[in-house]
């Protein structure tokens, strides 16, 4: 058994690549040797700022020959299939295939011998074919060649139990080929020279000395051990931050955490200006005091062992960071000057999106529909949320979220706080992008979820409308994310919300905006603005509903379903309830299929099934057998054709079940509906038991009975469709 | 042959200048002087934005003076000025050893390796007027951006056939690092010890008052859409004459009657991006109009 090592070293690659490419490179090359016919055992990647590296253990020194039958078509077969199969089976002539009789015929078969090796044979176009296939994000080529690689590649390190592969990479044009060695290099600054190994373990020491950690969970823990240690010692506590420390440990290869100071000046700015600046900008930790609060040290993690101990390094970080903070405090300073409503007309050259016009357009179909939300939202105050909405945009053009825009919201908050604005007010410009996932806080006040269901609301309908709809993995403006955003405010706040006819709404207003936009960048750009059409017009389907917004409502169906499948509700259910169809009220739609999980939950849910299953079989087969059935028996039997005593009590049972149910649907009593239902089951277990559907001597009879079964079926279906159930 | 005498690091705004011309001579770089019309940065000098094209290799470098109107603050702002330097040095093909190459002109400067923490950040580039992109860096030092580095990989719309490295560095932001200032004006131009010393203040600062103000309140915007429309015009009456460098110079000039109009605030926001897709179509078919002289003076050959 012997190791395959491989090293690619390049020019600095993104944080954000490396170890997505360390999996790539790992995947792309066990494929191969499994598609070569090589066992091993454990594979192992690694990635540092300038190179990927993969360790393969266990694999043979040699393959073994192999050979590999495959039989063709019968002898004398159309001439046709014969070339089909000598060009499969990668023959010139019959001359190399054999004649076998198996019995059922002659038959031709071909004998397809593999010859084996020295896997050290093998390898190198293992090793080119992955590196052709690594899929980076973004890649480039260099000097006069014409390979594409993520940045510079610069030597490749190919070792097969000990030795070096014989191979070479050739980046095309008039640049040397890379050729395999057993060489490479250590850290940029802290080593010299090239470094030679003869194993993997060999190569990882040596590195080590070289100033290079090989394993990123390494650096992590030694960036997080530090960077504690020092918060530590400083009397503060490291806010911990898992994506930070992913990217820190890909912009080092030997990692050494330092301590910093925020100058006192800068402490009264908001914690989020201070953190954001300090991340986004900078990559450095912060810190809190016991209390929680941001206290004035920042971690910030080098790529060099300073022979000053790092003081030169912590004071150009500090000075960066105090010219940093000094432009976000002039922004704080500046920007609290100026009234969040005096920044409004400022919108108007802010572009939404191309097609659809300015922010400013968008601020006023939000507050359109956030006071026209508001009768659906107890407890809301229409004045409130007509605020809200008009000023939930306004801090994109200050200063601050200019500089850092992952601030919007949260400036808007800080700045309509500063102008002693409704605190309900405040806190729905702040709280009105949220949710922006599963995970985060969704708001609760009624003014903040009347503008934050409008602005995600008219994101959907403005996109959709423009054909900017989610496909695949490709979701540019993240719809699904809105429309999860959307469904998780209405439902984890009960709002009893037509949706449909909500989207009909925005689907008119935005259809409005598109076309003047569109009139005005016809003006601009000196094209005749008659000729405007807009991008969509109005479209309504047959029940008076627009087409798109039937169309948005599936989706949000859709992303109903994916979300209550992730909560671990029987897919089958939801779907049950939602074969229902015409429901745009999530709360309803929602309380339904609790109600119907908790019913088949009991015995006298699982019974019934059985017998629904049972009644609905039966009407179904006679359905197939016989045209136009379905029409016969639609409505109600004839009480004059039962004849038995368990017809008449399941007839009876259903009369009482009309009674029932009707009233538990209206008042959306589902479980109440649910239990009425329990009371069929015993009439319809006797009914199976004495009575004989299809008597085929008497037509009548056998109508009227799949009459009464069908009513079973059309009852329960009312209030889901259990055919879609599985037992 | 004896090496050329290296210069003692840089003490003021000028030495820098100085040392990065010198540093990037003995690289095999011919030493250009700014092109004499005014533009938003260094790469829109034809050494850069045209060389960037066609079969030939190219080493160059050079100081630009940088006009960008929208940025100047009467100058008020210790950081942002609307007429700064960049250098600039292009290596055509890049290299294998380029990067090496960039960290000695920061020895050369006076950044001592072993003292300080560079970094390598993923920035990728693209400009919109030039139809241009490339992959490569942010160079950090102690945190703070002191150079840019780029790979180009398409000029003009145009994918290059050589790769050209670029390095760029912002002068005087990289010597308020050097010489520890908070502010541009604070900046030694010449030697502090000189018979007169003058600082960038004395220098520049009145330029930028007066700039700021012709920039943002004072500028003819009838004369500059119609300057706009004249260098729209002569482009591509000089295209169709096949002569790309007259033709690239009005494509400059256009592209810098934008910026001032864009400062004066006249531009609307559906305006703009056609203004940038006229500017666009012009530099495109120059840097077409360019390749194919290369082309064919390669054929001559």
């Amino acid at each position: 058994m012997a190791e395959f090592l491989l090293e690619l070293l390049s020019e600095e690659i993104p944080a954000r690549m490396q170890a997505r490419a360390a999996d790539d490179l790992k995947r792309l090359v066990c494929d191969g040797l499994k598609a070569a016919g090589l066992e091993f055992g454990d594979a192992r990647a690694f990635a540092t700022p300038r190179r990927l590296a993969l360790v393969v253990e266990g694999l043979p020194t040699a393959r073994a020959d192999v050979s590999e039958e495959k039989r063709g078509p019968r002898v004398g077969a159309p001439e046709q299939a014969i070339q089909g199969f000598l060009k499969g089976a990668g023959l010139s002539s019959l001359d190399q295939a054999e004649k076998r009789d198996t019995g059922k015929g002659e038959f031709w078969f071909a004998v397809i011998r593999k010859k084996g090796g020295p896997t050290a044979e093998a390898l190198p176009g293992i090793i080119d074919a992955a590196m052709k296939a690594l899929p980076w994000p973004k890649s480039m080529k260099w000097g006069s060649g014409t390979m594409q690689w993520v940045r510079p590649l610069q030597s490749i390190l190919a070792l097969f139990d000990g030795k070096v592969l014989a191979g070479e990479i050739s980046p095309g044009g008039r640049m040397a080929p890379i050729k395999f060695g057993d060489t490479t290099r250590g850290h940029r600054f802290l080593s010299k020279g090239e470094i030679k190994a003869a194993s993997f373990a060999d190569y990882a020491a040596k590195l080590r000395v070289a100033h290079v950690m090989l394993d990123p969970a390494e650096r992590k823990k030694i960036i997080l051990e530090g960077a504690e240690r020092l918060s530590r010692e400083a009397q503060v506590a490291l806010k911990a931050d898992e994506a930070l420390l992913d990217e820190v440990a890909g912009l080092v290869e030997w990692p050494v955490p330092l301590l910093g100071t925020i100058d006192a000046q800068f402490m009264d700015v908001p914690s989020e200006v201070l953190i954001t600046s300090m991340k986004a900008h900078q990559r450095y930790f912060a810190t809190t005091k016991s209390d929680g609060v941001l206290a004035n040290r920042f971690v910030v993690v080098a790529n060099n062992v300073a022979r000053d101990g790092g003081t030169t390094i912590v004071d150009g970080n500090e000075r960066v960071l105090r010219s940093r903070l000094s432009d976000a405090k002039f922004f704080w300073d500046q920007d609290r000057k100026v009234r969040l409503e005096e920044r409004l007309p400022a919108l108007k050259n802010v572009v939404f999106h191309a097609k659809l016009g300015t922010q400013a357009d968008r601020v006023q179909r939000i507050a359109a529909l956030a006071t026209a939300l508001a009768d659906h939202i107890p407890g809301s105050n229409k004045a409130e949320i007509m605020m809200a909405a008009e000023l939930c945009k306004a801090d994109l053009v200050t200063g601050m979220v200019g500089e850092f825009p992952e601030l919007q919201g949260i400036m808007g908050r800080y700045y309509a706080r500063g102008e002693k604005l409704p605190d309900a007010v405040a806190e729905a410009i702040g709280d009105h992008y949220a949710p922006a996932g599963p995970n985060d806080r969704c708001p609760s006040a009624p003014v903040s979820i009347a503008v934050a269901l409008a602005d995600k609301l008219d994101a959907l309908v403005s996109f959709w409308s423009i054909g900017e709809k989610p496909t695949g993995s490709r979701d540019p403006y993240a719809l699904r994310r809105a429309a999860l955003g959307v469904i998780r405010l209405i439902t984890e706040n009960n709002v009893r919300l037509p949706l449909g006819s909500v989207l009909d709404r925005g689907f008119a207003a935005a259809s409005l905006d598109q076309f003047q936009w569109e009139q005005e960048r016809r003006r601009a750009t000196g094209e005749d603005p008659t000729m405007a059409h807009g991008m969509s017009t109005q479209s309504y389907g047959s029940d008076d509903r627009d087409v798109r917004s039937v169309e948005l409502l599936a989706f949000f169906a859709d992303r109903l379903k994916v979300q209550m499948r992730e909560q671990g509700v029987r897919h089958d259910i939801v779907d049950a309830v939602f074969a229902l169809g015409g429901e745009d009220d999530l709360v309803r739609l929602l309380a339904r299929v609790e109600a119907l999980q908790s019913f088949l939950g009991t015995d006298a849910g699982k019974n019934l099934l059985t017998a629904y299953g049972r009644a609905a079989n039966i009407v179904r087969a006679e359905e197939k057998k016989e045209k136009g059935l379905a029409a016969k028996i639609a409505g109600a039997p004839d009480a004059a054709l039962l004849e038995q005593a368990e017809e008449k009590n399941v007839a009876s049972a259903l009369a009482d079940l009309e009674r029932t149910v009707k009233p538990a649907l209206q008042r959306e009593d589902f479980s109440g509906a649910m239990k009425a239902f329990a009371g069929l089951r015993a009439p319809i277990d006797a009914f199976f038991d004495k009575v004989t559907v299809n008597i085929l001597d008497k037509p009548a009879l056998r109508l009227n009975r799949l009459k009464l079964l069908n009513q079973i079926r059309a009852a329960m279906d009312s209030v889901a469709d259990f055919s879609r159930i599985e037992g | 042959m004896s090496e050329p005498a290296v210069r003692a690091k840089p003490q003021c705004f000028q030495e820098l200048i100085l040392t990065l011309q010198e540093y990037w001579a003995r690289q095999g770089c011919v030493i250009l002087q700014p092109y004499d019309i005014e533009m938003g940065a260094g790469t829109f000098h034809t050494a850069t934005t045209l060389r960037a094209l066609g079969p030939k290799p190219w080493y160059a470098a050079y100081v630009q003076p940088s006009r960008r109107p929208t940025d100047g603050r009467y100058g008020n702002n210790p950081m942002r000025l609307q007429h700064y330097y960049q250098f600039q040095a292009i290596l055509k093909p890049s290299p294998p050893d380029i990067l090496e190459r960039y960290l000695g002109s920061l020895e050369a400067i006076g950044i001592d390796t072993s003292l300080h923490d560079i970094r390598f950040v993923e920035d990728d580039w693209e400009s919109p007027t030039l139809g241009a992109w490339g992959l490569g860096w942010e160079v950090w030092c102690d945190g703070s951006e002191i150079s840019q580095f780029t790979y180009f990989q398409q000029v003009g719309g145009i994918e290059v056939d050589l790769v050209s490295g670029e390095i760029t560095y912002g002068l005087e932001r990289l010597a308020m690092y050097l010489f520890n200032k908070k502010s541009i004006y604070d900046l030694p131009f010449n030697s502090p010890d000189s018979e007169v010393p003058l600082l960038y203040g004395d220098v520049f600062l009145q330029n930028e008052q007066e700039q700021s103000a012709y920039n943002f309140e004072h500028a003819d915007t009838e004369m500059l859409f119609r300057h706009f429309a004249d260098a729209e015009k002569e482009c591509g009456r000089m295209i169709e004459k096949q002569l790309p460098l007259p033709a690239y110079e009005q494509c400059i000039k256009a592209s810098h009657c934008f910026n001032l109009l864009d400062a004066r605030g006249v531009i609307s926001v559906t305006e703009r991006q056609s203004y940038i897709l006229r500017v666009r179509t012009l530099a495109k078919a120059c840097c077409e109009a360019w390749l194919a002289t290369q082309v064919e003076k390669k054929v001559a050959a």
